[in-house]
């Protein structure tokens, strides 16, 4: 049982909460207090559940079991608008502006004075000027929404909040796209919330900002709650040591050892692109690279500079000792990436990698039909033959070739984006999140692939934001904050209280 | 703004839209078999042209007579080749709607040249390529969405064709020589029919068996995908608009050399859509990433017979608009409906 708040009265509780999507459990048994007026951070590590607590306090997603008290009195929000009305606000990290209209607007959105279907607009600015004012935030109401700083529209963010009357705001990650100087000013709107009774709930990926605002910490790992605590009793190393902690774990294949002769097969240097600071690394043939971070760090960034998916500002990227791939700041895609032997297992499998409604062999094939067909037309005959073996060599079992691919389980989708990226023979794999919303066989299998792939030569750069699966793979691990490389760890060095504190970059946020 | 997502969707694990994913065909409608829909939609247009033929054969006499139907499709000729290209440029994920125009803007410029039947042909195509080369390089080059930049360019051309013609009828009853281009009767079958076919079978092949149509469903279907799959996206995009182009400016031609003359405003925006209708009445999705040739030619013959049916039956021509408003918001509809169901 969580521990009585020592404010005055709980303001929201949580009684044995549990979420899962799909078959991956997000929360468990949950319970919590949330002290009225408090401020209360949620911190854990990427998947730890804190978000989605967040969203279920603010009734943007429904718990599958487990109560929710509001001023101890048991509440079933159907969505965010239930909640709101109750005084619930959540402020999520993408942010919802209406980037054509005013501040004013977007702030009165949905409850903009009206006079018989006509906006008041008089109304409208003296309402805005009020509020504004109360909050104390120097804001230009006529101000175009879209051309805002982030950090201003955060403000707006807020101020939508406060004019819907809301008791409680949950703030997801508010300052991870901030600089210094707006990380300050949001932070002395979120005290002078505090002050004026509002409760803020935060989730934050950043420790010393934790401690320097909140009144409470509550900690989670693998969707439990470790502890609910006073900001004042701890430190970045306490917090750090609670999320620590095995989960129950998937299991990993034997890795193979890196012949200690393996050429190198990529080597970036001194990259800079968006996202990305000043990062050079290499990789060598059978080598698996692990590349941990918080989500945000700059990995997904990374990776898609290396595949040229994004344009390079500066730096060179180079397979296999030829200079195949770099150029700086040219036009080149991942056409050449692809070509230069580089391949790469985007992060959002749905939006960057499949074709839904195409079939298995279709979706397979696509990047290597130059090989399968001659002048132009294509060979189905060793198109399908083709695409069956390299179905077999991923281990996508039973199903039609000709099936849409959507129909496909997430692991068997997943698979087919290993197998049209293997069909183009690459020297280098980057697989972003390959297991991200898949079974834990289909995880197995894709272990089992990866570590497979490295005897035959190629290098595996792998993006995970699950610790553990980069630690159980990799031979070397890569950290990344802020757009950079922090920290490299090989073979025993790596463990996952080193890779999450260079990950959490202690004391870089800390409390200056 | 389209731009492509770095981050994908941040945050915890899985989201609610996996969850969704995870379970298709989710009770949209239990009355319905869950296969039939989707079934019905992949045979598509077939079974409904097939009744239609046969209700027309057994209603009136002279439907079910060689010529009758030779003439349907004869009469279908200009329309079957445009509505061929336009399929590429739908299924790419794009939209033409300059293709009335540039039939115009063709059939004037040929007529012009008429003395001469080979450059006649050369500058009738030519300025076609052109037009679909610029709306081409507007949509792919400059992200301009292509609905608009077709209708911007639509206008542009119309004007052109105007200045061609000076605003009169051109004829070109002096130059037999170019009206044989499409009258000359070849196994009992007119010319204009044979280049229909040899273009609509060409633009099947282009879409079903190449590389390139490939590279079409993908960049349709998703181009972030298609793009991080090696493929030149807007290459592809852009073909597809050249080659409609070309196939509005050649329809224009055989147009011209049939009736020997032209004129600027040839009800071209009604051209333009009987195009459209054809193509999504047979199946082809207005979102790209879907579609056939054969669906296309099924789809147009189809409005074909219905006006056919009309005229020999003798029905209020009024109602046939009507009824072709009907079963183009039924293509629409359902093709929208599977999607939401497919999620």
């Amino acid at each position: 049982m969580p521990e009585q708040s020592r404010f005055q009265g709980a303001h929201v509780e949580l009684r044995d909460v549990s979420k899962s999507f799909g078959g991956a459990r997000a929360l468990e048994a949950v319970s919590l207090q949330i002290g009225r007026g408090s401020i209360h951070a949620l911190v854990g590590e990427n998947g730890a559940g804190k978000s989605t607590l967040g969203k279920i306090i603010a009734g943007a997603l429904p718990p599958d079991r487990g109560q929710l008290l509001l001023g101890g009195e048991p509440v079933h929000f159907h969505s965010p608008r239930d909640a709101i009305a109750r005084g619930i606000v959540l402020i999520a990290q993408e942010l919802s502006i209406v980037r054509s209209l005013s501040v004013a607007e977007n702030v009165f959105l949905g409850t903009e004075p009206r006079q018989a279907g006509f906006l008041r607009r008089r109304a409208l600015r003296r309402r805005y000027a009020e509020l504004a004012a109360t909050a104390g935030f120097e804001l230009n109401g006529e101000a175009n929404a879209g051309g805002l700083r982030t950090a201003d529209q955060q403000k707006v963010e807020i101020l939508r909040a406060l004019c819907r009357n809301a008791e409680l705001i949950v703030m997801d990650e508010p300052t991870a796209a901030l600089s210094r100087p707006d990380v300050d000013a949001l932070h002395k709107v979120i005290r002078g919330l505090a002050r004026a009774g509002t409760t803020v709930v935060l989730v934050s990926h950043f420790l010393g900002e934790v401690l320097e605002l909140a009144d409470e910490v509550t900690i989670l790992r693998d969707g439990h709650v470790v502890r609910t605590t006073a900001a004042a009793d701890q430190t970045e190393e306490s917090l750090l040591d609670a999320m620590l902690g095995r989960s129950l774990g998937a299991t990993f294949p034997a890795r193979r050892p890196v012949p200690a002769d393996a050429p190198v097969v990529l080597s970036v240097r001194d990259l800079t692109a968006p996202g990305v600071q000043d990062v050079s690394l290499d990789l060598r043939a059978g080598e698996i690279v692990g590349l941990a971070g918080l989500v945000g760090a700059g990995r997904t960034e990374l990776a898609r500079a290396v595949y040229r998916a994004s344009r390079l500002a500066a730096g060179t990227v180079t397979v296999a000792g030829e200079q195949s791939v770099s150029r700086v700041g040219r036009l080149a895609g991942p056409r050449t990436a692809l070509r230069g032997g580089i391949a790469m297992i985007p992060e959002s499998r749905k939006d960057q990698g499949l074709l839904p409604r195409r079939s298995v062999t279709e979706n397979v094939s696509l990047a290597s039909l130059g090989q399968l067909s001659r002048a132009g037309i294509i060979r189905s005959r060793p198109e399908r033959r083709t695409v069956r073996e390299m179905l077999g060599r991923v281990d996508v079992r039973g199903g039609s070739q000709a099936a849409p691919a959507q129909t496909l389980s997430g692991g068997n989708q997943q698979k087919l984006l290993f197998a049209r990226m293997l069909l183009c023979q690459p020297r280098v794999l980057i697989a972003d999140e390959p297991t991200r919303g898949v079974d834990v066989g289909a995880k197995r299998a894709i272990y089992d692939l990866l570590t497979t792939l490295t005897a035959d030569g190629l290098g595996v750069l792998l993006i995970s934001s699950d610790v553990e699966e980069i630690l159980g793979l990799a031979h070397r691990v890569l950290v990344m904050r802020a757009g950079r490389i922090a920290a490299e760890f090989t073979g025993d060095e790596a463990t996952e209280a080193a890779v999450l504190s260079a990950a959490f970059g202690a004391t870089e946020r800390g409390a200056s | 703004m389209n731009k492509p997502q770095v981050r994908g969707r941040p945050g915890d694990g899985p989201g609610p839209g996996d969850v969704a994913a995870a379970q298709p065909g989710r009770a949209m409608a239990d009355w319905l078999p869950a296969e039939l829909l989707p079934r019905l939609r992949r045979g598509g247009i077939i079974f409904p042209f097939l009744v239609l033929f046969i209700v027309l054969s057994v209603a009136s006499g002279s439907f079910f007579t060689k010529v009758n139907l030779l003439d349907i499709v004869d009469q279908q000729a200009s329309t079957l080749i445009i509505a061929a290209a336009g399929t590429l440029v739908l299924v790419a994920g794009g939209i033409d709607l300059s293709v009335g125009a540039s039939y115009a803007l063709a059939g004037v410029t040929a007529t012009q040249l008429s003395a001469s039947p080979l450059l006649a042909v050369l500058a009738g195509i030519g300025v076609g390529l052109a037009v679909g080369l610029v709306n081409g390089v507007v949509t792919t080059v400059f992200r301009i969405n292509s609905l608009i930049a077709t209708l911007a360019m639509s206008f542009v051309v119309s004007g052109l064709a105007s200045l061609v013609t000076g605003g009169n009828l051109i004829i070109a009853y002096t130059h037999p020589a170019f009206g044989d281009l499409a009258r000359t009767a070849f196994l009992s079958v007119n010319t204009s029919t044979w280049t229909m076919l040899a273009a609509v079978a060409a633009l099947g092949v282009v879409l079903s068996r190449t590389t390139a149509g490939r590279y079409m469903y993908a960049a349709g279907s998703n181009a972030e995908a298609a793009r991080l799959a090696g493929i030149r996206v807007q290459s592809i995009k852009l073909s597809t608009f050249v080659l409609s182009g070309g196939a509005a400016a050649l329809a224009g031609v055989i147009d011209a050399s049939r009736v020997l003359s032209a004129q600027a405003s040839n009800g071209e925006t009604t051209l333009t859509f009987t195009v459209l209708a054809g193509i999504v009445v047979g199946g082809t999705s207005i979102l790209g990433g879907e579609g056939a040739i054969w669906r296309t030619v099924v789809g147009v013959l189809f409005i074909a017979l219905i006006g056919n049916g009309f005229d020999l039956l003798g029905l209020n021509p009024l109602y046939e608009q009507i009824t072709l408003g009907g079963i183009l918001l039924l293509a629409v509809g359902s093709d929208a409906w599977s999607r939401l169901r497919s999620g």
